[in-house]
């Protein structure tokens, strides 16, 4: 289960709905085996595209460097999908490389609701988990 | 020439859990050969048909080696090399 607060929610939803019709994507990070998601972080999407999403090389390390030196690691990894449903695509399970990471989608395709979910990605295999939200 | 090399979480199975590791070379590519000598299935992970993976990100210091030679990237005594694979998907 994920476990998360509103305002780190709100955060997902609204990135998404600003890069719309392009894919956002992000991560929260937590303190080491904590498995609490504090700190969000938008990430550029170095692919500018409605189908594809990949983390800027030169920011990845940049924020790799400062969650090693706060003990952090990435709790959640974020993405939007823009005309399909919150649901992991081939290449989301192809590329998911943590498998310690909750994988959050978030679909704008409907202009007025969004989608969001959770997902664990191990070893090509997918496993959808409820979603707390602690009122903050 | 003794480097550092950062192993992320997916490729630690090829360390025994190691976050970090050492390793010698002058170019990325014999790093990454003295890495499968001690490490082995690393190389495998990193190169593909004399390529670097095109989703691998791989850095000395904080260059990305892309705009660095690749695998032909030279590396100096103490320089510390990161392998982050790439955060991507569609």
């Amino acid at each position: 289960m994920l476990v998360i607060r509103r305002d780190l929610v709100d955060a997902m939803v609204a990135h998404a709905r600003r890069d719309h019709p392009d894919e956002a994507c992000g991560q929260i990070a937590g303190p080491e085996g904590s498995d609490r998601p504090e700190r969000l972080i938008e990430m550029e999407n170095a692919e500018r595209s409605p189908t594809f999403y990949r983390f800027d090389a030169a920011e990845q390390l940049k924020v790799y460097r400062e969650m090693q030196a706060n003990d952090e690691e990435a709790v959640v990894i974020y993405h939007s999908h823009t005309a399909t449903e919150a649901y992991p695509s081939r290449t989301d399970i192809k590329f998911a490389n943590e498998p310690q990471a909750h994988y959050v989608l978030i679909s704008t395709r409907d202009p007025i609701e969004y989608e969001l979910r959770s997902y664990r990605i191990v070893d090509g295999v997918v496993t959808e988990e409820p979603v707390k939200i602690i009122e903050s | 020439m003794a480097v550092t090399v950062s192993i992320p979480t997916i490729l630690r199975t090829h360390t025994g859990g190691e976050k970090s590791v050492s390793a010698n070379g002058a170019t990325l590519a014999e790093v990454i050969d003295d890495l499968e000598n001690n490490h082995g299935g690393l190389k495998a992970r990193l190169v593909k048909e004399g390529a670097l993976h095109r989703f691998v990100n791989v850095y000395v210091n904080d260059e990305d080696v892309r705009f660095a030679g690749g695998l032909e990237a030279q590396v100096k005594d103490g320089d510390n090399v990161t392998i982050l694979p790439a955060v991507a998907g569609g």
